[in-house]
């Protein structure tokens, strides 16, 4: 318990003092408790920068209140499993755990996928995932209109993604439900686009598909080409 | 013979071919059912904003989607494309029969809303949960924990006459659980998220003051 409120006084800490504890820790023969705590990444931009197409009212709704709620939860979560040996408790929090990492990691990866025009937002990709696209999808708007379709026709909460077979170096769009990531597919994640309903309601209410329309005005080609390049 | 009749009557051709077919050939359409208040009646609970959008959109949508389907179900031959279409069906016609009984089970204060039960559903829960109070805590509860879009309901398992509180996702029924509904409370974020934002549990507290309990009891007691 003093190890628990040591590390929690310590989470703010210098890198350097987090290994010494737990190192000390380590020692000691705890089990281990000094797991990073996840923290809210900060947004590439401002809330009103990807004004029009979203506004700053759901970004910062969306950034402060639901991702940072996905990390509370996930940090959470990850407490109660380091405090616990019992199988049916550990199996019990894999929900909490899925859902609230699925939730972060979603997130971080969508706020990086967008950006203002002024800094790339809406402009086509380049290099090899352009090759790719227009290979396997025959153009950048045949691609987007199949995301636009999938991600409308999602029933109830989710993602429509833009993912990567490894393997096969080959593009595949899916949606995951909730806040599944995409690797539960075996997929990679390069764009995401969340089609839950606090993603865009506030601005667009119940017109998904005119959120859909709008937010390749945001798409960040350039962030989601060096994801399938260095995939 | 099929392409020929299909011109004259779709009702025509499905009387002819319901004898040896062993498909569905109902093709009634749903409609919209009217909100039995206006849509400012839930206020200040839930926005007139959220009302209209909630029953003109949304529910709307569900009705529309699931005549279609159904359409495209009696002019579909081939197991597969019958198959392909249930999932329209299941999430259309669960948003239907939703929200249809979602509407009934809400009412202004002044026209119930809010007012405990009475008769054999107060003693039920009484016995049961052990006060209201307590069954509007674990509803309240069980809906803040939905993981994405779904439903919280009071459901009966009919056997026994016992009361149950039972989650489902998305527009899934709760019969597809195997149970009566007798309340559901809409968890989707379209059904509060003009008015509390992020803050389900703020919209989930302040639900109870337009529950229409004597709906839930004529459920119970007609079950």
């Amino acid at each position: 318990m003093a190890a628990t409120l040591l590390m929690k006084k310590m989470r703010s800490g210098a890198e350097t003092a987090r290994t010494m504890l737990g190192f000390h820790l380590w020692r000691r023969g705890l089990k281990t408790a000094m797991r990073q705590q996840e923290v809210l990444p900060d947004l590439p931009y401002d809330y009103n920068a990807l004004e029009p197409v979203i506004s700053a009212e759901i970004m910062r709704l969306h950034h402060q209140k639901h991702h940072q709620a996905y990390v509370t939860g996930f940090n959470k979560a990850m407490e109660q499993l380091n405090s616990t040996s019992d199988p049916q408790t550990i199996v019990a929090l894999q929900s909490a755990i899925n859902f609230n990492g699925g939730g972060h990691v979603n997130h971080a990866i969508f706020w990086q996928n967008l950006a203002p025009p002024k800094e790339g937002g809406g402009e086509p990709p380049e290099g090899n995932l352009a090759s790719a696209i227009e290979s396997e999808f025959g153009s950048l708007d045949k691609l987007i209109a199949k995301m636009s379709t999938t991600g409308a026709g999602v029933q109830g909460s989710g993602w429509v993604w833009l993912g990567l077979i490894k393997d096969m170096k080959r593009l595949t769009v899916e949606t995951t439900a909730n806040q599944d990531p995409l690797a539960s597919k075996g997929l990679i994640p390069l764009l995401g686009i969340d089609v839950w309903e606090h993603a865009y309601y506030l601005q667009y209410k119940n017109v998904r598909p005119d959120y859909l329309k709008n937010v390749w005005k945001v798409v960040n080609w350039r962030d989601v080409a060096k994801r399938y390049d260095s995939a | 013979m099929m392409i020929m009749l299909h011109s004259v009557s779709r009702n025509l051709i499905c009387t002819i071919s319901a004898s040896f077919l062993p498909r569905t050939c109902a093709v009634q359409q749903e409609v919209l059912p009217e909100l039995p208040y206006d849509y400012n009646a839930l206020e200040p609970v839930i926005s007139a904003e959220i009302m209209l959008l909630h029953h003109q959109k949304h529910h709307q949508a569900y009705v529309t989607g699931f005549n279609k389907a159904l359409e495209q179900l009696t002019t579909a031959s081939d197991p597969r494309a019958i198959v392909a279409l249930q999932s329209a069906i299941n999430f259309n016609g669960g948003g239907h029969i939703n929200h249809s009984i979602f509407w009934n089970n809400l009412a202004p204060p002044k026209e119930g809303g809010g007012e405990p039960p009475e008769g054999n559903l107060a003693s039920a829960i009484e016995s049961q949960f052990g006060s209201l109070d307590n069954l509007i805590a674990k509803l309240s509860a069980s809906g803040a924990g939905v993981q994405g879009s779904g439903w919280v309901w009071l459901g009966l398992i009919k056997d026994s006459k016992l009361l149950k509180v039972e989650t489902t996702a998305n527009q899934d029924p709760l019969a597809a659980k195997g149970l009566v509904p007798l309340l559901g409370i809409d968890v989707w974020e379209h059904a509060y998220y003009l008015q509390y934002k992020n803050v389900r549990p703020d919209y989930l507290k302040n639900i109870w003051k337009v529950v229409n309990w004597s709906d839930v009891a004529k459920r119970y007691d007609s079950a």
